[in-house]
């Protein structure tokens, strides 16, 4: 491979400029869409580029008793797994930039890395409250990711492939079989809500209860990459979902139509998001997981049951 | 899992004033608390004995930010029981309607807190904006949000105009109307529900062992409220009920104070209603005459209790105040027995705790040596400028010296 376009696809686009871009847009769309629905006024819109700017000067604190390897390795590595997710999701057009079969796991994978990131970060850097924060980051981990990967796989299921860009172009040739994957397009979206850390799943970092949950110990310019990581992860998240579930004019449109109508899905997406964390108080953890496997997974595994079903029975 | 002990203050997001509840986990359970309190006390009760009755009106309403009305009224109401004077009724008109538009603001503002503290930040943000709403017309009425100053011995220093009168009474319709919505949000919100029913459980029995009171009390069933047990101000001559409820909980507490705030409505459309004409104070004399009052006062977070000793001068022997929460505290670690780590800001704001009020002295306990003493002045003194030699190398024994010797 070329240098040249491989440094630009990692710089440029879809790389880091691109995706941080659209990370910090979509935070800047959430927070304003949360305020609005508040009856505040919200933040302007280069509030998460300065609050960026704004850690990357400050300085690094870490704990005398931490571990400063992991504590250190444990912002990066999250954020660049989450970046490489990004790769292999298909935006606007139905190919992505790097696509196998099987590539949906990978994707899948690659997005349950930061949340171990945040776990082990917390637990390393040995604080009570960080501690406990990454205890239930990881036991509402166990909650979540199960409907999450049932939900994600049953369109794939549907389409009889495990890669994306051969999901999506199964959609296109028969736009009507996304309306079948309505309940898993819900349970996806609330599982997102727990992997995203948002209200009423934000127990890890539940400010009123442990200060900062995992954060607790972060600042600077680690936490900065934690918060970027976040951002990025709501974007690549949003991109799967809206490219798996709601796959609609991902092929033979103009570019930027098909753009436009990309933006406009992972904002549908983000809407959501935010509207369900604004209509909820936060659960607790117990409550949280008895939630999560009391009706998000069966749902999931209903979806799945149809999807199975369906495979046999549709033409 | 082995226990962890873990600290809930004295600095913490959960807590609005230092104050430290020390919690040992298994897990999220709580299997034990201890509560240690002391880094708010201010001497207002010596200060008061340095300062005339009148200063000590001022000084008193800060004693609490939320309730300030509540201090100055009952320190009034005990004075004027020391000097014998009888406050004309439309002062004490006045007084009742600041007082039940402070206990609108704090319930309004309680609500928000209990937001807050359980992750729902809508409902924080909704209620504080309704809370505007009371705040401006007591600032539009008293010339203050907070500390109102409408207080003096012998009746109050404003007269309200009918106009303003009119005005708090289109005020009361909006925030009825709000009332209602937040009643329906707190009995139809299915995970606000999950985070307030059963948490924070606190039986009849033992509110009353604990000397549980105000809407913490009420919400187990304690059917107490000193405006009808012991009618003070213009109570007696309004109608209103006296909420209670049977839940014990947290969501009982929510559903007491949502509650008290429809009575309260109703109560300050009566007063207006009812409002008399005349004067709304006499004239006090500067020196009170000897003899000691008590004035018992149903503040927005329960009974508070003023006790006034006067000397013939003009400044009062002895002033001794019982914040409400000083009651309630006691019952906070029986509520969080067994309770879940996550519930434990929701059950302490669940008392709507106020410690700068309850904090009086501080007693140094050596644990090392187990013994408890009490520092002189003298000794705090040079204690203070020995720690600053020896731990941040500032050596104050030579400015110490100067500021005697003036």
């Amino acid at each position: 491979m070329a240098l040249v376009p491989t440094l630009f696809y990692i710089l440029v686009f879809p790389g880091f400029l691109f995706m941080g871009a659209a990370g910090v847009l979509g935070e800047y769309v959430d927070r304003k869409l949360h305020a609005r629905m508040q009856n505040r006024a919200g933040p302007p819109w280069f509030q998460p580029v300065a609050d960026f700017i704004k850690l990357l000067s400050k300085e690094d604190l870490i704990p005398a008793d931490a571990d400063r390897t992991i504590f250190k390795l444990m912002p990066v590595l999250a954020l660049t797994a989450a970046a490489t997710a990004f790769l292999y999701v298909p935006l606007w057009s139905t190919q992505p930039l790097y696509s196998f079969e099987g590539d949906v796991v990978v994707v899948l994978y690659l997005l349950t890395i930061p949340t171990f990131c945040f776990f082990l970060g917390g637990w390393y850097s040995k604080s009570l409250y960080a501690g406990i924060g990454s205890m239930r980051t990881l036991t509402q981990l166990f909650a979540y990711e199960v409907p999450l990967f049932m939900a994600i796989l049953s369109p794939a299921v549907l389409a009889g492939s495990w890669s994306l860009s051969e999901i999506t172009a199964y959609y296109q040739v028969h736009p009507g079989y996304a309306f079948f994957n309505l309940l898993g397009f819900g349970v996806a979206i609330v599982a997102l809500l727990g992997k995203l850390e948002k209200v009423p799943f934000d127990l890890p970092e539940a400010e009123s209860e442990i200060v900062g949950g995992t954060f607790t110990e972060y600042s600077g310019r680690l936490l900065a990459f934690f918060r970027l990581t976040i951002d990025v992860e709501t974007g690549v998240a949003a991109s799967l979902v809206s490219a798996v579930f709601l796959p609609w004019g991902m092929a033979g449109l103009p570019a930027a139509v098909a753009f436009a109508l990309y933006g406009a899905k992972v904002l549908f997406i983000i809407f959501l998001l935010a509207l369900l964390r604004t209509l909820f108080a936060r659960l607790r953890i117990d409550q949280m997981v008895e939630f999560c496997w009391k009706w998000i997974a069966p749902a999931a595994l209903i979806q799945l049951l149809v999807n199975v079903i369906l495979c046999g029975v549709l033409p | 899992m082995p226990s962890v002990k873990i600290p809930i203050g004295p600095q913490h997001p959960a807590l609005h004033e230092p104050a430290l509840f020390d919690l040992t986990l298994e897990g999220e359970r709580i299997l034990e608390m201890q509560l240690k309190l002391g880094y708010n006390h201010r001497g207002i009760e010596k200060a008061c004995e340095e300062r005339s009755y009148i200063q000590d009106i001022y000084l008193l309403e800060r004693i609490c930010g939320i309730c300030s009305h509540s201090h100055s009224t009952a320190f009034c109401m005990a004075t004027e029981e020391v000097a014998g004077l009888q406050v004309p009724p439309r002062g004490q008109y006045i007084r009742t309607l600041v007082a039940e538009l402070e206990r609108i603001h704090s319930h309004l503002l309680w609500l928000g807190v209990a937001g807050h503290e359980t992750g729902f930040i809508t409902l924080l943000m909704y209620t504080w904006r309704d809370r505007e709403v009371v705040m401006d017309l007591l600032a539009m009425l008293t010339g203050n949000r907070v500390n109102y100053g409408v207080n003096t011995i012998g009746g109050v220093r404003r007269d309200f105009t009918a106009e303003q009168l009119q005005q708090i009474l289109k005020a009361m319709d909006a925030l009825e109307e709000r009332t209602k919505y937040y009643i329906e949000v707190a009995a139809s919100e299915p995970t606000l529900a999950k985070r307030l029913v059963n948490v924070g459980y606190l039986s009849p029995g033992d509110a009353m062992k604990f000397n549980a009171m105000g809407p913490t009390g009420r919400a187990s069933s304690v059917d107490r409220d000193v405006r009808r047990d012991d009618p003070y101000l213009a109570y007696g001559d309004v109608q209103f009920k006296v909420v209670t409820d049977t839940h014990n909980d947290v969501f009982g507490r929510t559903l007491v104070r949502v509650g008290e705030l429809m009575e309260s409505y109703s109560i300050v459309r009566q007063l207006i209603a009812k409002m008399p004409d005349g004067p709304v104070k006499v004239k006090a004399p500067r020196k009170i005459p000897a003899g000691e009052g008590v004035a018992r006062y149903e503040a927005p977070r329960g009974e508070d209790i003023h006790y006034v000793k006067g000397n013939g001068t003009d400044k009062p022997e002895r002033v001794k105040v019982r914040a409400p929460t000083m009651g309630n505290l006691a019952a906070v670690g029986k509520m969080l027995e067994n309770n879940n780590l996550a519930d434990v800001p929701v059950v302490i704001a669940a008392i709507d705790p106020c410690f700068s009020c309850t904090d009086r002295a501080i007693r140094v306990t050596d644990l090392s040596k187990g013994r408890t003493e009490l520092l002189t002045w003298k000794e705090l003194r040079q204690h203070g400028i020995e720690w600053y030699r020896r731990e941040a190398g500032v050596d104050f024994s030579r400015l110490n010296k100067l500021l005697a010797a003036r």
